[in-house]
């Protein structure tokens, strides 16, 4: 019977901004080569070589931050209205020497290598080797990292057992709160003199150290303080020379609002936004967070703003739709800093991870929604940016007409925004000890991550490769891939009797690597207590002052450390293989499978065959599989959760991989469900690709037997052809697919949707393709900028089409 | 489930598709049944037609291994010159040969389905039937041919116990004693109109359709829920004059809530070469858009919303 295809028609050539300041703006964002910018590294030597041995460990750096925001030069861009940058200009990023001290083979790569290049100057090189490297070689955290792993540590590690996020980068997952549209930095200073004042030096032990702790805080809040000071006085510079009318009517207005914030709370909309921006400066000037810095719920901290302006009459709609695109440039304007190694293999992406989340509900929970949801949602279309990543929270409260609205534009294709459950995100937070109103207040950021916005530090420590460890249990711990005996001996593929047997076996080698994995993250974590604490970020994080303690060391009222499982999919459908071909079928015996595992399936069609296509597959909807991705999850989460960190707070899982399960297949042989050799693994929690062949529903539905509540996060990636969600049924069933999804627990769900034909010549293409953007994992990416492996991935990945 | 009577009884399945969005209300699950009466020269289910499985072949994937013929327990398949060649009336449907095709060039459509399986299928989307309003919805081939029929009345009176809406998408070319039997379970029909025109539809069609026309007046006096869909073929059936026999039909006191124009499509065209079957692809082409927009305009005289599309 009859059921019609319909087909998107083609857009003319988009036009993206809504005049043609922000039009300017965006073309210079996205025209621009990434390259790097040394004087961070400089100022940061001199700063160091003036206090290093005088002060400690946070006050030399607030000092730094304070001789960095004092000296740094700075300019002010024609035609912006939001000012302040990282580095000098758009897409210009500065280095972290402190963290992670590129070799000058490092920057010769970064300046080489084909993707996620950054351009170095013979001039860069120079100093890099002459000032930077002298300095920093023996002091980076990477080196004292480095040095405190175990072997069996370094071999997992690099054998690619798991990754380690603080080896390159900070502590991440810093989202703001509404306090810093409520007081400005010199009231922040009052409250930190306030918290001196009460310390009880007769009594307590680290009086001294909260001491030095609050007086770096102080100084941090001066750093910014003269940041936007100096942007208001070179504002009202340009001014008095500028012959434009309106460029100078707006470097005036920016220099009224430097003259408010960050020192003082912002009195209006736009000053709202500078201040955010300041202050997203000054935590990603301090350190290098993994995550940079997000704003968190913008659209609820703003909208105060928005109603007093446009009811008094000095702001219309329009303009406030022009300063957020205003905004969104600059958060596009930031690559994340130059990656390396590992490092760059799990996060190849200039994302630098600033996640916006719309809509959801209010700390009294009610509905969310305000006019400013709906702003940003016109200005995440209309700018197409990928960076910040602007996604949505849909609540049962939610909308019907604010749903299909981020629907309209998530189904054009590019992977914005993202969907996330809010009823999901409240009870996580709850589950993890949260008080409601925290957790109402909270949110996802990076790519899924559950945090109580403003009050938490939740740290990914690393991606951990579930695939990899049944792989080692199958052949007796030893990798095959770097020849090195790397897990527990418990058997060969001959000595496992039955699936059970096999089970436990690989459960014994996840706890194994678990320890390993945890022991490292333990004292990492020390390390950046002790060594690199972040007074600044400290600042803005509820109650690290009233404790006089380092966002680094626990001072944040919440302190979680999450460790990502990447793979259940593949993981799943391994063990599913196994039981059903080898123990329940017995087709051919588990020896004869490793064995062909070993050699990638050659000369073992039929077993392929079987393995491949006639084996339960985790996707779709068949509990033989489901049941046995539900008791790997149940394993790995329970052996994760609840383990102690050294924050106060404890271990907990999400799944989620970012690009690392392009890395973490590589690292692989063959695996038993058939994926062949050094391929990728599943991505997040959706299934291996090519592996659901009953449509999404079905997707959803095996997704949600996974119980998400017990996560901080987990991500599920749904690629449509455009028929499938073309006219008003495409749109309105998209919509209800959430829902039901949400209404099962679901955490997160976003869509790709986009023909395979258009990828393909994409790939072939990409010099057309400028502008093709697909959502990887979390985050959205240019396809022209993804590893080739990646682009195959994405095009084979199941479409759902239907007739 | 193995004894052999009971095989028997169950209707044959070739297909269940999950999230159907065309099909009906919602998100919905439809379930194929193998088998029907009519022969419309468009059919895009091919497959679909003769009553017991078919064996689908595609020669593009086959390399010509002969490893299929090795293994029909029915000795259905010969290799004449490296191609293996099928004896349709003595191939089962086993599946014997899907499974150990190493190409994936062979698959195999119609498998016995119990009511309870269906059930439990049409179970399983619940959660997505309730956020959007959506069900099943049985399809073809022609449900309401289907063998036994009893089964699917059955199936419907379960889904019906179950608070699951159930469409019935029919050409409506069965005996009236079988719609009345399923009407009290059936939230909506999608009921299809080939050609008004006699002469047209015994052409086209391959049966006459005066049963089709008397079963929709009766469904409309039952007081069903008619979604008409006329599937339209340019130059076939899309002339002006057998719209306005529709629209006279309607006119004629025939109630039905929407209806749809759905326009012709060759997605089905190459499973034709997979049944042995050739296929008269040049007589067929959609109509145009402008000419599908002013048919819809006559019928908007209705004023029953028209839409093109399902």
């Amino acid at each position: 019977m009859a059921a019609q295809t319909a087909t998107i028609t083609q857009q003319p050539k988009e036009i993206h901004g809504m005049n043609d300041r922000v039009r300017r703006l965006r073309e210079e964002s996205l025209n621009t080569q990434p390259r790097i910018y040394m004087e961070r590294a400089v100022l940061e030597t001199e700063a160091y070589e003036k206090y290093e041995g005088t002060v400690s460990a946070p006050e030399l750096r607030a000092l730094t931050l304070l001789h960095y925001f004092s000296h740094k030069k700075i300019s002010i861009h024609r035609g912006e209205l939001i000012v302040g940058e990282k580095g000098d200009g758009p897409q210009s990023s500065p280095t972290f020497p402190e963290l992670c001290c590129h070799t000058l083979e490092d920057m010769h790569v970064m300046n080489d290598r084909e993707l996620i290049n950054f351009k170095v100057t013979e001039e860069d090189l120079k100093i890099q080797e002459e000032k930077i490297i002298p300095f920093w070689e023996k002091r980076s955290i990477r080196r004292r990292i480095l040095n405190n792993m175990t072997d069996e540590w370094k071999t997992a590690y690099e054998c690619g057992i798991f990754t380690e996020f603080m080896e390159q980068r900070g502590p991440g997952h810093t989202v703001g709160s509404e306090k810093i549209y409520l007081k400005g930095f010199r009231e922040y200073q009052q409250d930190i003199h306030k918290a001196m004042e009460a310390l009880d030096v007769l009594h307590d032990p680290n009086a001294l150290r909260r001491r030095e702790q609050l007086k770096a805080m102080d100084t941090a809040c001066e750093a910014v303080i003269v940041l936007g000071q100096r942007y208001g006085a070179l504002a009202r510079e340009m001014a008095e020379t500028e012959t434009d009318p309106q460029w100078k009517a707006d470097l005036l207005k920016i220099a009224e609002n430097c003259d408010v914030v960050p020192a003082h709370k912002p009195q209006t909309f736009h000053q709202a936004l500078q201040m955010y921006w300041f202050v997203h400066l000054a935590v990603t000037s301090e350190l290098n967070p993994w995550d940079s810095y997000s704003p968190g719920r913008l659209d609820q901290h703003v909208y105060p703003f928005y109603r007093r302006d446009t009811e008094a009459g000095i702001l219309t709609r329009e303009g406030a739709l022009e300063l957020l695109e205003c905004l969104w440039v600059k958060f596009n304007n930031q690559p994340a800093p130059p990656k390396v190694g590992i490092t760059l293999k799990e996060s190849g992406t200039y994302t630098d991870f600033a996640n916006i989340n719309t809509g959801g509900i209010s700390p009294d929970g009610t509905n969310g929604v305000n006019d400013v949801s709906y702003l940003i949602l016109d200005c995440m279309d209309d700018m197409k940016l990928l960076q910040p990543s602007s996604n949505v929270q849909i609540s049962r409260k939610t909308s019907q007409k604010f749903l299909l609205r981020a629907c309209e534009i998530s189904r054009k294709g590019w992977g914005q925004p993202a969907f996330y459950n809010t009823e999901a995100i409240v009870q996580e937070l709850l589950a993890a000890g949260k008080t409601l109103e925290d957790a109402r207040r909270g949110g996802t950021s990076g790519c899924v991550e559950t945090g109580a916005f403003g009050n938490e530090a939740y740290i990914l420590t690393g991606y951990f490769n579930l695939p990899k460890i049944l792989e080692l249990t199958l052949y007796n711990g030893y990798d095959h891939v770097a020849h090195k005996q790397l897990g527990l001996k418990l058997g060969n593929a001959e000595d496992f009797h039955s699936y059970e047997e096999l089970l436990d076996a690989f459960q014994k080698q996840i706890d194994y690597f678990l320890d390993i994995k945890v022991k490292g993250s333990n004292i990492i974590e020390k390390i950046y207590a002790e060594y690199m604490p972040v007074p600044f970020l400290s600042v803005i994080t509820n109650d690290c002052i009233s404790k006089g303690m380092d966002y680094n060391a626990g001072g944040a009222r919440y302190n979680t450390s999450y460790i990502q499982g990447v793979g259940i999919g593949t993981v799943t459908d391994c063990l599913s293989a196994i039981k059903y071909q080898v123990f329940d079928q017995k087709r051919f015996t588990l020896p004869e499978l490793t064995d062909a595992m070993l050699h990638d399936f050659e000369g073992q069609p039929r077993m392929l065959k079987l393995v491949q296509e006639h084996s339960p597959k985790y996707g779709n909807d068949d509990d033989y599989a489901d049941d046995i991705m539900k008791s790997v999850f149940e394993y790995y989460q329970k052996a994760v959760t609840g383990r102690p960190n050294m924050r106060g707070g404890m271990y907990r899982v999400n799944m989620l991989p970012t690009t690392c399960h392009v890395y973490f297949g590589e690292v692989m042989l063959a695996s038993a469900n058939g994926r062949r050799a050094h391929k990728p693994v599943s991505e997040g929690i959706s299934p291996e690709k090519g592996a659901d062949v009953n449509g999404p529903t079905a997707v959803v539905k095996s997704c949600s037997k996974m119980d998400h509540l017990k996560t901080g996060g987990t991500l599920l990636n749904q690629k449509f052809t455009p028929s499938v969600v073309a006219g008003e049924q495409g749109l309105q069933q998209m919509a209800n697919l959430i829902r039901a999804y949400f209404a099962m627990d679901g955490h997160h769900i976003q869509f790709n949707v986009i023909d395979r034909q258009t990828l393909l010549d994409a790939q072939a293409h990409p010099e057309e393709y400028k502008d093709l953007i697909v959502r990887v994992a979390g985050y959205s990416d240019h396809f022209r900028n993804l590893s080739r492996a990646l682009q195959d991935e994405i095009i084979a990945r199941t479409e759902q089409s239907f007739s | 489930m193995k004894i052999k009577g009971m095989c028997v009884k169950m209707p044959q399945v070739f297909d269940i598709q999950k999230y159907s969005i065309h099909d009906g209300d919602g998100i919905r699950t439809s379930i194929f049944f193998q088998g029907c009466p009519l022969r419309c020269a468009w059919c895009h289910n091919p497959e679909s037609q003769q009553k017991k499985p078919q064996l689908l072949w595609n020669r593009e994937k086959c390399t010509g291994c002969g490893w299929c013929a090795g293994v029909c327990p029915q000795k259905a398949i010969t290799m004449e010159q490296g191609v293996p060649v099928l004896d349709r009336d003595a191939c089962i449907g086993c599946g014997k040969c899907v499974m150990e095709c190493l190409e994936s060039a062979r698959a195999v459509s119609g498998e016995r389905k119990s009511v309870r399986e269906l059930l439990e299928a049409g179970e399983k989307d619940r959660v997505f039937y309730e956020e959007s309003g959506g069900g099943v919805t049985l399809s073809g081939g022609e449900v309401m041919t289907a063998e036994p029929f009893e089964e699917v009345v059955e199936l419907c009176r379960g889904f019906f116990e179950k608070g699951i809406s159930v469409f019935i998408d029919t050409s409506g070319f069965a005996s009236w004693e079988r719609f009345e039997r399923i009407l009290p379970y059936v939230t909506a029909f999608l009921y299809d109109i080939k050609a008004v025109n006699p002469e047209t539809h015994q052409k086209w069609i391959g049966v006459d359709n005066r049963l089709i026309l008397e079963n929709l007046r009766k469904l409309s006096a039952a007081g069903a829920d008619i979604r008409l869909r006329l599937p339209l073929v340019s130059g076939i059936n899309d002339s002006r004059e057998e719209i306005e026999a529709v629209l006279q039909l309607l006119q004629s006191g025939i109630h039905v809530r929407k209806i749809h124009l759905l326009p012709y499509h060759d997605i089905g065209k190459n499973k034709y070469a997979r049944l042995d079957r050739s296929y008269d692809e040049a007589a067929l082409a959609p109509p145009t858009p402008e000419h599908l927009e002013e048919l819809a305009e006559i019928l908007r005289q209705t004023g029953v919303p028209v839409v093109i599309g399902g």
